[in-house]
């Protein structure tokens, strides 16, 4: 049986600004994690990241995160996207700070 | 000092002229990414997990006060206040935005810095004992030898596409403050029967397979320096492998075809580099060397800085902790600890960096050093101004006494900004900190130094720091393995593990068992860690960490 795939969110860094963004549904990028569509099938999700790929002055390093769907929005699943989505524990910056 | 010849602006300001259009081409699209990126990382640009992230260098850790304002400018223009000193002798930021990065390096240029070559497969950022010209234990100032070659390497054009990235570190002193050993190439100012010479050693380096250095020649004169150095690299250059990234760096090769053969290739390379120099570099040398001409040093009385050590336990805890002598009579070198009990290891304020620069124009011969303990030096100050400097520094919260103490860590950025990482090591350093802070034993404890990193990279030293955290990524948990035993000087160690890493949360608890373990077992204060690890060996430790049954295998193995 294959796999179950885990859900996804589109993500990248900001060319100009350099901060974490997501790939929204109606194709925007967005700065909040809870604004980011989650992608629950393979093949779209592939398709999504090639259409972001392609969006080469906006944004860098564009991959696809795996990520719980919950009420709240996409939830991560590992702490390296946790830190993307929050900033860094040393100094209230990044996102957190963003509100 | 050295300052910048015609020839060093013209070539740092057309670099940077070309790097402001390359940003303009890659924000109109001109540019991809792939095109783009060896660019900005040729001029120090790196993006990170939140943000793009501008490392400058400060070669051999030497800068003025108009530098360190200029710095201060810097964090506070286009950063977010702040700049984090790195183990590199370099200052990180943080925070800046693509469009500002040209602006930045033309406000460096301004003060003749610059972020070249701090990144690529070149020949980095050359480092030197922070104490270089300062310290009474030095044969001679090692900063002239890393001037020297940071101009030869700098575009030299046989080596812009080495193999890998290249590190050369000098010492003057027999006591190694720059961790040579460390290095691709370190290199040790000697004196043999009157004569000035250096000690070669070749193929140290730290990341994922980590190897302390081998002396390649014990004298290399003075007048075949360069050659020399320059026949190691082009034997490197073209023994190294390509093929694979992580065994590329010399220390592989040297591994690899054993250091005999090494020398024997370097001889025979260097009978041809020799006839080549012709000996421009030595007038170079000479007019560099003049350029590091010492201070005019004061004859004054030392009374008062007397009456104040007697007077006031806390200027005299922060002496006892962080001066070391001066080569000239009435003079210290003072160190500026950027360790605060529970802040980030290496960072400063803008506000504090203005307030260093006018310490060091005030009162230092207008010089501030940065180690490779992130931490700030100035290395010229008379014993009866630090009364005063103490004061300042403690009003602005950079009188922390605790350098080469428990809590004086070095950490990489970690998970907290670096896009490698596999685990945080900042947080880690702050606890720890706090913690020993806390418990009030860390003068008690004495010389111990903990060296952190966030992934097997090995920014953050931690093969060689007496207590080694390595941070890692267990099944999407961070875990923490523990190394002892590391030493990053004159006799150089690599640690050795503990046994199996522990969680974030028991990091702390890791740490003051093996602090304990250490009181118990150490013949006298006079015993340092390190020495008692080696008398004792890793059994006792592993029995405070893992329980009795742990402890009788290592030592039965
Ligand atoms: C964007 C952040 C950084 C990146 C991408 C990065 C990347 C790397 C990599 C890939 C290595 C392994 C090299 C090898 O083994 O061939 C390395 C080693 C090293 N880096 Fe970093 N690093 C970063 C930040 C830092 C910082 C902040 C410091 C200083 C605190 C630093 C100092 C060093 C040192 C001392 C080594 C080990 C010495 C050696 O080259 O063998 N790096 N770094
Ligand atoms: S050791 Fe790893 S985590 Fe730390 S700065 Fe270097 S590459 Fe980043």
């Amino acid at each position: 049986m294959p796999k179950a795939f885990t859900p996804k969110v589109v993500t990248a860094n900001a060319l100009l600004e350099g901060d974490v963004i997501y790939l929204a549904a109606d194709d925007r990028w967005v700065r909040r994690l809870d604004e980011a569509e989650i992608i629950t099938d393979e093949a779209i999700a592939q398709l999504r990241l090639l259409d972001a790929q392609a969006r080469a002055s906006e944004a860098v390093g564009v991959y696809l995160a795996d990520m719980a769907p919950t009420e709240a929005g996409p939830q991560p699943t590992h702490f390296r996207e946790e830190f993307r989505a929050t900033g860094p524990s040393n100094y209230h910056h990044g996102k957190q700070a963003a509100g | 000092m050295y300052s910048y010849t015609e020839f060093d602006t013209a070539f740092v300001a057309e670099r940077n002229r070309q790097f402001r259009q390359q940003v303009e081409r890659r924000i109109s699209g001109a540019l991809t990414e792939d095109e783009f990126k060896p660019l900005r990382l040729m001029n120090g640009l790196y993006l990170q997990l939140h943000a793009y992230m501008l490392r400058v260098a400060i070669p051999y850790g030497t800068l003025n006060g108009a530098q360190m304002d200029q710095l201060a400018l810097l964090a506070e223009k286009w950063d977010k206040g702040y700049g984090h000193f790195t183990t590199r002798q370099n200052i990180q930021y943080n925070w800046p935005e693509l469009r500002d990065v040209p602006d930045m390096l033309d406000a460096l240029a301004e003060v003749g810095m610059h972020a070249i070559q701090t990144s690529g497969n070149t020949i980095r950022n050359v480092t030197a004992d922070h104490f270089a010209g300062a310290a009474a234990d030095e044969v001679a100032d090692p900063r002239p030898v890393a001037e020297l070659l940071r101009q030869w390497s700098t575009d030299h054009p046989e080596f812009q596409f080495l193999p890998r990235k290249f590190k050369i570190a000098v010492t003057g002193a027999e006591n190694d403050r720059a961790v040579i050993k460390a290095h691709d190439i370190g290199i040790q100012v000697v004196e043999h029967d009157g004569e000035i010479g250096y000690r070669v050693l070749v193929g140290g380096g730290l990341g994922r397979t980590p190897m302390i250095g081998k002396e390649l020649a014990p004298f290399v004169p003075q007048a075949d320096l360069l050659p020399y150095v320059e026949a190691v690299v082009s034997v490197w250059n073209l023994l190294g492998r390509r093929d694979n990234k992580y065994k590329a760096r010399i220390k592989i090769t040297v591994h690899e075809h054993g250091i005999d053969e090494i020398r024997e290739r370097v001889a025979a390379r260097f009978a041809e580099t020799k006839a080549a120099f012709g000996g421009v570099d030595l007038e170079l040398f000479e007019e560099i060397e003049a350029q590091f001409a010492p201070p005019a040093f004061r004859n004054a009385p030392t009374e008062a800085f007397d009456a104040a050590y007697e007077a006031d336990p806390v200027f005299r805890a922060w002496c006892d902790s962080n001066l070391t002598a001066h080569k000239a009579g009435g003079y210290a070198i003072a160190q500026i600890s950027l360790k605060a009990h529970g802040k980030t290891p290496g960072d400063a304020t803008a506000e504090q960096m203005r307030v260093m620069a006018d310490l060091a124009r005030r009162f230092g011969h207008d010089e501030l050093r940065i180690t490779h303990e992130q931490n700030v030096v100035l290395p010229h100050v008379h014993k009866s101004d630090l009364p005063e400097i103490h004061k300042i520094l403690k009003a602005h919260g950079l009188a922390t006494a605790n350098i080469g103490k428990i809590s004086d860590i070095i950490a990489c950025p970690g998970m907290d900004y670096c896009a490698l990482a596999t685990a945080r090591s900042i947080p880690i350093a702050q606890e720890i900190a706090t913690r020993f802070d806390e418990l009030k034993i860390e003068n008690e404890i004495g010389e111990l130094k903990i060296k952190i990193s966030g992934c097997i990279n090995a920014c953050g030293h931690h093969h060689v720091g007496h207590i080694g955290i390595l941070g890692l990524d267990r099944a999407g948990v961070e875990n923490y393995q523990i190394t002892l035993g590391g030493d990053a000087t004159e006799t150089a160690s690599l640690g050795e593990r503990t046994g199996p890493g522990f969680p974030a949360e028991e990091v702390v608890p890791a740490i003051e068992r093996i602090v304990d373990a250490y009181m118990q077992h150490r013949e006298g204060p006079g015993e340092s860690f390190l020495q008692t690890y080696r008398r004792i060996g890793m059994a006792p430790f592993k029995t405070a960490l893992y329980g009795e049954d742990a402890g009788k295998r290592q030592r039965a193995a």
